[in-house]
């Protein structure tokens, strides 16, 4: 057995952890309503960071590149990054990932001598990360500027008028 | 050296479960959350008390001595003034259908704004203070003495709620938070605990007739703006009249659709639509804001502010008023004015000089929805309309809470926007009609400090929009409220770019086929129309 195919057969159980370490940032009673995730639209949180662990994992596993499958780390980062949390601990759930799946494949990689294969396989993890952060730093990047436009869109019909009145081009 | 938290510890701290009681997890004032406390000028403008300089986070808020025994005395009121209030303190069962379904507990993840605990927070007080059980047996009895602390968890939370009633359609009681949060507010108020985004609006409406404090001139001024470029899309040169006595109606709409895009384009749109109709109507540069951020305040100020719109129709002379596209605005006259200001009987039941309909529904208020006005208008088949000038919009509609849930309007606009454009798109079921979601900047909340907040707010609604948009391609998110108008721009910006927003008059003045009018190239935002691109470049 190859590393993937090893990894395919604990996928269900990876990600359903995945999904839990995800869910363990909230509150006991929060993190039970999250947890069913299948009400797109009535729990969109949970639903969103559902979708987007197991399209992740889905896209590790196929070695998908990372901007492709970033609209799944989206799903996951763009709300965390609006709920409080340091960067550090809106994100730590992608490391866990690397402690799941060694608990989980660790012994078969040993046993099959599939530990270079896995190495690898976590570095991807670590990418993800990465990117991770950027995403995370473009959210509130963008939160920033979109306080400033506002600031600027609700008072630009009055500088207009003013500079009307005082005679300036627009 | 301190050892370094790994991520699975990292994962869990601060937001972590409390192992303690909801009543005994401390509330913590964290950035982006809460708007800027309200100046003492606002609050001597509106003669309410403890008007001094503070700060939500400092830890003295410079309250009276007595501010205990205030608030107190201010619960023991409303007890006994509003049934509501009593009956919504003592029959909720904690059945929890509530807790999932507000837009903040669903955005923050926080349960103290699952509507059951943000009740709890009010109601465990009332145990204590005033049921015999709660006498007793306090904790046990789910009551709690009111401390600072648990005045500042008021605050925080009563001003994490839009009153947006969303809540309460799921709620086998009815117990409606909205009006909970309505009250708390109205308490802390007695102790000048408001925020500056409310109370200097109210202040300004108060002493100007409009939220932004414009004076007449300025008003003025600025619908000429807003004529000039409604010359520049039609060539049609429109002279509307200010304070004009003896005009058939008063036409009031939410200041802000004359001071920020989108809601300006929604103006040009009123404007346009009047004149083609040629209506013998008239704005006010005194009663110059349907918006009522006193309602956000106290009963009484609400009261206060509502009376002017009576007031300058009564000092007018005119037979109704046509209110525009807002939403809070409509729950107050629809709700509540009657109970105020009423019976507005100076006044005549609207009837529309075009089609004759009798608008049986405003009998007691004596102002109707533009949105129902125009519906009638294209019911009868008043107006010609060619809605491919709209067929660069693929528009979806976001139903407001104060119009939908509040009054119920929900299939006029829907019917106006279908014979205005081609492509139109519902969001998924459980988030459209009565169980909309909110924009997440009601009731006041829509400041840009709180930004954190709002974007939480309003992820539920904004999660439906990406779904058309994903599916359909919709671009335009369109609405009839002046709040919706200028808080869905920045929630779309940040969680569905390329989706714009407009109000439904806009799209109506964008198909309307006005007599006289010069071959359009362009729509009221001045983007080229369907087909005139090429004509637009090579002009
Ligand atoms: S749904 Fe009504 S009765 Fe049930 S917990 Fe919520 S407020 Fe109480
Ligand atoms: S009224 Fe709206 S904002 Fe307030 S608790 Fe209910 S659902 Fe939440």
């Amino acid at each position: 057995m190859d590393l993937n195919a090893l990894l395919k057969e604990k996928q269900p159980a990876i990600v359903e952890k995945w999904f839990e370490t995800v869910l363990a940032a909230y509150p006991e009673n929060t993190a039970n309503i999250y947890r069913k995730s299948e009400a797109q639209f009535t729990n969109p949180l949970g639903y969103n960071a559902r979708q987007g662990v197991e399209g992740l994992f889905d896209a590790l596993l196929k070695g998908v590149m990372l901007e492709e499958a970033s609209g799944f780390l989206d799903n996951i980062v763009r709300i965390r990054a609006i709920q409080e949390f340091p960067p550090s601990q809106a994100l730590s759930f992608i490391y866990e990932l690397k402690k799941i799946v060694r608990a989980e494949i660790g012994k078969a990689v040993a046993e099959q001598g599939l530990t270079e294969d896995l190495d690898s396989f976590l570095s991807t993890i670590d990418d993800l990360a990465l990117f991770a952060f950027d995403l995370y730093m473009g959210c509130r990047e963008k939160l920033f500027e979109i306080k400033v436009n506002e600031m600027k869109n609700s008072t630009f019909r009055l500088i207009q008028q003013a500079n009307r009145v005082g005679g300036k081009q627009e | 050296m301190a050892k370094l938290p790994n991520p699975e510890e990292l994962s869990k701290i601060d937001y972590a479960p409390p192992s303690k009681g909801w009543m005994d997890t401390p509330t913590e004032f964290k950035p982006g959350m809460f708007c800027h406390g309200s100046k003492p000028k606002s609050l001597e403008t509106l003669e309410f008390p403890n008007p001094r300089e503070w700060r939500p986070a400092d830890v003295d808020w410079k309250l009276p001595e007595n501010w205990k025994q205030i608030l107190l005395e201010g619960i023991a009121d409303r007890l006994k003034k509003y049934r509501s209030f009593r009956l919504f303190m003592d029959i909720c069962v904690r059945c929890g259908a509530c807790a999932d379904k507000c837009h903040f507990f669903i955005g923050t993840g926080d349960p103290k704004n699952m509507p059951v605990l943000r009740a709890e927070l009010i109601r465990s007080v009332y145990r204590k203070e005033f049921t015999i059980a709660g006498k007793i047996f306090g904790k046990m009895a789910g009551a709690r003495e009111l401390t600072v602390d648990v005045l500042k968890e008021w605050w925080y939370y009563f001003f994490q709620c839009t009153e947006c009633r969303r809540c309460s359609v799921f709620c086998p009681y009815g117990i409606d938070q909205a009006e909970i949060t309505i009250i708390g507010r109205e308490l802390l108020n007695l102790l000048g605990l408001n925020i500056e985004w409310i109370a200097g609006p109210a202040a300004n409406c108060y002493m100007k007739g409009n939220h932004l404090g414009l004076e007449p001139h300025t008003i003025v001024g600025n619908l000429e703006y807003i004529l000039d470029d409604i010359e520049t899309v039609t060539g049609k040169k429109i002279k509307p009249t200010f304070n004009r006595k003896g005009a058939e109606i008063l036409f009031v709409t939410p200041s802000g659709d004359l001071f920020a895009d989108p809601g300006t384009y929604t103006a040009m749109g009123y404007l346009m639509l009047f004149e083609e109709l040629g209506l013998d109507y008239t704005w006010s540069t005194y009663a110059s804001e349907g918006g009522n951020f006193g309602f956000f305040t106290t009963n009484e100020l609400a009261k206060r502010l509502n009376s002017k719109i009576y007031a300058e129709a009564k000092r007018l002379g005119v037979k109704y008023i046509i209110g525009g596209e807002c939403g809070h605005m409509w729950r107050v006259i629809h709700q509540y004015m009657d109970t105020w200001n009423g019976p507005a009987d100076f006044l005549e039941v609207p009837k529309s000089p075009i089609t004759g309909t009798v608008f049986e529904n405003a009998k007691a208020s004596k102002m109707i929805h533009i949105a129902e006005f125009t519906a009638d208008l294209m019911k009868n088949g008043k107006l010609k309309l060619d809605p491919s000038r709209n067929d660069h919009l693929k528009v979806t509609w976001h139903d407001s809470c104060n119009t939908a849930r509040g009054m119920g309007i929900l299939e006029e606009p829907r019917y106006v926007l279908k014979n205005v454009v081609n492509h139109f798109h519902e969001m998924p079921e459980d988030t459209i009609r009565e169980k909309t979601f909110c924009c997440g900047s009601g009731s006041g909340l829509n400041a840009s400090e709180d930004m954190d907040l709002r974007m939480k707010g309003g992820f539920p609604r904004a999660n439906a929009v990406k779904f058309v948009h994903d599916h359909y391609g919709v671009n335009m998110l369109a609405n009839i409220c002046a709040i919706d108008r200028a808080s869905l721009p920045p929630l779309m910006d940040y969680w569905v770019p390329g989706v714009k927003v407009a109000g439904l008059h806009e799209l109506v003045a964008n198909a309307l086929i006005m007599k006289g009018e010069k071959e359009r190239t362009t729509d009221l935002r001045g983007e080229p129309l369907p087909g005139k691109e090429q004509k637009e470049e090579s002009a």
